[in-house]
């Protein structure tokens, strides 16, 4: 059933109960899986999932419901369950009419070869990767993985924002006796994925990082490859929100156009990246627009949802969450200006330093200073008289975010990166100095 | 339902397979929130659909489908066997399972009062007059209250000859409170952070934990914390509350006795575990009075883990994991039991929802009463106690953890005699356990839910229960959060 369909039965339905500002959201996916360890395939899933979500506005009220049914009688029940559920809100001064219709960047971000790729050939592609892993003597884990998603935001008053993205996923663990290297990508289009380049780079980190030693806790110079600079870095543009800051729950609640990093920390949100991927607009529909959120070190935009931006007196950025929610917007498309310093050339300059390749299980240690704690894993390396010298035991850390971006001492060109702790971004790997880990673990 | 669950496993096994199970799933879900005297996210949700797995060519194939037409499920059985056949591109071995009775059975747990007899504008009122209470503080930035309650029925059905009908009601609810000032930013919540406790139960768990009552003192702590001494930093008695002990045994044991974990199959995500296999009845876990269950029985109590059967149509049980100290039992499937010498899994497999796949996921992994008094407890001539958690961490084979709470109390002679803010404290797993000294009796024992523990590729959300009570840890490394 087209969506336009869809939509004029939930109107319809909302209609008969007296209701004439109604938003939907319908959105379905298929999806898929390969995942393997110990150099076999062991899970390996696909799933179709389909999903109508509909949002009731009356006099100031607003409230959603969803369903994954998309018969008749579930459709009109659907919106009789938004209408019940808004009735029974109270009315909120600040909530807005719905959005008016928009224009949206075109963006390509849908690819026929990963939208029909087949089970055989995402196996076919494991076995590849999982043969580099094995004959270096090691054991592979990871996931191969292939999406197809769409959904259209469509409003009483006009708004119709469509949307449709592939996306691809490689990620491999090569582990060792002692040791272990990793490596991951992503990309709309599944040729932009190389399964072997990955392994082969897994295998190496691990072989390179076997019978790790274990060095004392301490400021060390670190060289932070792209996914822990996407992991740890990443933790901090919810707080590049209107809203947060509102709420006094941001970084930044005093911070918006002081500097609080170094000269060489610029950061933009932007959509229409080529790197990047997501839809050209926001949660109401509105399109999304780009925002400098860091230049040479100081704050300068933060996202505003319609909300938000009626609260403060200025445009709203297309960043906004589905209404309703208390959380109300975030940057989405976040890419981190890089430098001209390769990881090669950094590890080159270094005398003694940690190179990391991932970071693990990152929390917020201190929401106002932005400390996060968290382990590295999967290739950790010391850095001796500008080369690679010896795997090392894991540390962890302990670190402010203000102070990491203020030690900045060279960047790489940017790349997407893609991670576990946050979402894809576009981003340099960094040499930071005095980069504070505070224990060691067992391995 | 369950001429759905048939007909899907009919065509499945039409097929030509070594074994297949079918889950039919429906799902409501409510969730109120409320920040700063205004509803924030209201709204309901239902799904239906179903999950086919499949063994066949020695391999796993699964796909899910919320097409329940007969195309549609005609669909979802030819795909799980083509990606089965897909499998033996890259094959060690043919999966081999346990051996499982069969079952006919209908479970549906306890629940007092319908949460969904409850109308929203009611639990609107309910979470607005706990947000009023908490600004009644002037000094407090953002109030923040919410409920959420599900109802799941599941129809699971095997080529064994199992047909399982399960309906689980599960709520929770809890608020916090926010203060910024002077360039800091201290939160108090309750009865837990992160949304609060979690229970199988209805909408008696929401009266039960008497929110308003509770409304002031959280306001209070939370503007307290800014004219608090910042917490030492060395080595210290540490007491927890029982809900921060609940995500300790969460971390540092519930997570490394997953034996799937432990046979490498989550290693590129969620990782691996320190428990290896030679570990089994020899290590010493933790000190004599440490005794740990895995137990989904609904005589454990109503917790997020309590099931009648798991998602492999294998009945509730309890397992020993730690039995006087000594580390005793993993958590298993029928896929994994024989490699700890087993005959027959415990129970353990689970999947969030129709579309995914049942992975080994904790029950309610619990630490069992002590026989101490409170007093005995907090008795220390010196130690710091701490309570409600605020951040979590730990490497993934589960060995050093740092878990930060909300506040603290220095302790002398079981008194409090300064409150103490952005306290942490960190460790070794089996150091830490093997430090027990005093674990409060069961009167004191609280079931705590976990509701948002993540695994699995695609990750899977899932619901985990924790009892604790207060206990006593000596010499633990406090306060390396802020150091360095």
């Amino acid at each position: 059933m087209e969506a336009e369909e869809i939509f004029n039965q939930v109107v319809a339905a909302a209609q008969a109960l007296g209701v004439t500002e109604v938003e939907a959201i319908l959105g379905g996916a298929e999806q898929a899986l390969t995942r393997f360890a110990n150099n076999a395939i062991h899970q390996n899933v696909a799933e179709r999932t389909t999903h109508l979500s509909v949002r009731a506005a009356i006099e100031g009220r607003t409230a959603r419901a969803s369903t994954n049914r998309l018969d008749a009688a579930s459709i009109r029940a659907v919106v009789e369950r938004a209408i019940a559920i808004t009735r029974l809100t109270e009315p909120d001064a600040e909530l807005l009419p719905l959005a008016e219709p928009a224009e949206y960047r075109s963006v390509a971000r849908w690819s026929a070869p990963t939208a029909h790729s087949t089970p055989q050939e995402r196996a076919e592609a494991v076995a590849a990767a999982i043969h580099v892993v094995e004959a270096a003597g090691q054991t592979a884990a990871g996931i191969y993985s292939t999406d197809d998603t769409q959904f259209t935001l469509m409003n009483s008053r006009g708004v119709r924002a469509q949307y449709r993205e592939t996306m691809a996923r490689f990620s491999i663990t090569a582990m060792a006796s002692d040791s272990s290297g990793w490596a991951k990508a992503s990309a709309c289009d599944l040729r932009d994925v190389d399964p072997l380049g990955l392994a082969l780079s897994a295998s190496r980190k691990a072989a390179q990082s076997a019978a790790p030693r274990e060095l004392p806790p301490g400021r060390y110079t670190v060289i932070l490859e792209p996914a822990a600079v996407l992991d740890l870095a990443g933790q901090m543009f919810g707080d590049f929100s209107a809203t947060a800051v509102r709420d006094g729950r941001s970084f930044l609640n005093d911070r918006i156009g002081r500097k609080i990093f170094g000269e060489n920390i610029t950061i933009h949100d932007d959509v229409s990246h080529p790197l990047q991927s997501g839809a050209p607009f926001d949660g109401e529909g509105v399109p999304r627009r780009g925002l400098t959120l860091v230049e040479g070190g100081v704050v300068r935009d933060i996202a505003y949802s319609r909300q938000a931006a009626a609260h403060a007196g200025v445009e709203p950025t297309g960043h906004g969450f589905p209404l309703p929610n208390e959380y109300g917007e975030t940057p989405a498309n976040i890419v981190i200006a890089g430098g001209d310093t390769p990881v090669e050339q950094m590890v080159a300059s270094t005398d003694r330093g940690i190179l990391v390749t991932r970071f693990w299980y990152i929390r917020e240690v201190d929401p106002y200073e932005k400390i996060f704690t968290g382990m590295t894993r999967d290739g950790t390396f010391l850095v001796e008289g500008g080369r690679v010298t010896a795997g090392v035991r894991n540390f962890r850390f302990n670190q402010g975010l203000m102070e990491m971006l203020s030690n900045v001492e060279a960047l790489s060109p940017a790349v997407r990166a893609s991670g576990e702790e946050t979402f894809d971004m576009v981003v340099p790997a960094m040499k930071v100095r005095g980069f504070n880990f505070t224990e060691v673990t067992r391995f | 339902m369950k001429d759905l669950a048939l007909r899907a496993l009919d065509a499945v096994a039409r097929g030509g397979v070594t074994y297949a199970d079918v889950r039919a799933i429906e799902t409501r879900e409510r969730e109120v929130t409320t920040k700063n005297g205004k509803a924030g996210h209201v709204s309901g949700a239902e799904s239906q659909g179903i999950g086919i797995r499949v063994l066949a060519f020695g391999c796993w194939g699964f796909a899910a489908t919320d097409d329940l037409s007969k195309d549609g499920i005609e669909s979802a059985a030819t795909l799980a066997l083509e990606i089965a056949r897909a499998g033996t591109a890259a094959k060690k071995a043919d999966v081999a399972l346990a051996p499982e009775d069969k079952y006919q059975a209908t479970w549906v747990s306890p629940c007092a009062i319908d949460p969904f007899s409850i109308p929203v504008d009611s639990n609107l009122a309910v979470l607005l007059a706990v947000d009023q209470e908490v600004r009644r503080n002037s000094a407090i930035s953002l109030a923040e209250a919410n409920m959420h309650f599900e109802r799941r029925r599941q129809v699971f059905a095997s080529t064994l000859g199992s047909l399982i009908d399960q309906t689980r009601t599960s709520s929770g609810a809890g608020f916090s409170a926010l203060c910024y000032k002077d360039g800091e930013i201290q939160k108090r919540s309750y009865p837990n952070s992160f949304g609060g406790q979690y229970q199988l139960k209805g909408y008696e768990l929401v009266e039960q934990l008497d929110l308003l009552r509770h409304a002031p003192r959280i306001a209070e702590e939370a503007v307290a914390l800014h004219s608090a001494d910042q917490c030492p930093e060395g080595e210290f008695d540490l007491i927890l509350d029982s809900s921060q002990l609940g995500l300790q045994i969460h971390e540092s044991i519930g997570h490394p006795i997953e034996l799937d974990r432990v046979l490498g199959t989550e290693a590129n995500y969620a990782g691996m575990s320190f428990l290896t296999l030679d570990q089994l009845r020899h290590l010493r876990y933790g000190s004599e009075i440490v005794n740990v269950v895995c137990d989904a029985r609904l005589e454990h109590g109503p917790g997020l883990g309590t099931f009648a059967f798991d998602d492999e149509g294998v009945p509730a049980q309890q397992t020993d994991i730690i039995r006087f100290g000594r580390f005793t039992g993993y958590m298993t499937s029928r896929e994994t039991a024989a490699a700890v010498g087993e005959t027959r899994s415990n129970g353990c497999m689970r999947a969030d929802g129709w579309a995914r796949l049942p992975l080994i996921r904790m029950t309610n992994v619990s630490l069992k009463p002590g026989r101490q008094s409170l007093d005995e407890v907090f008795g220390a001539d010196h130690a710091i106690y701490m309570e409600t958690n605020r951040s979590w961490s730990i490497d993934d084979k589960r060995y050093n953890f740092q878990f930060g709470c909300e506040i603290a109390w220095e302790m002398r002679g079981g008194k409090r005699i300064r409150m103490l803010k952005n306290p942490s404290y960190s460790g070794i797993s089996t150091e830490f356990w093997n430090a027990c000294a005093a674990i409060a009796g069961p009167q004191h024992w609280t079931l705590w839910g976990v509701p948002n523990c993540g695994k699995g590729q695609p990750e899977q959300v899932m619901g985990t229960g924790h009892g604790a009570s207060p206990a006593r840890f000596r010499k633990i490394k406090v306060g390396g959060a802020y150091g360095g």
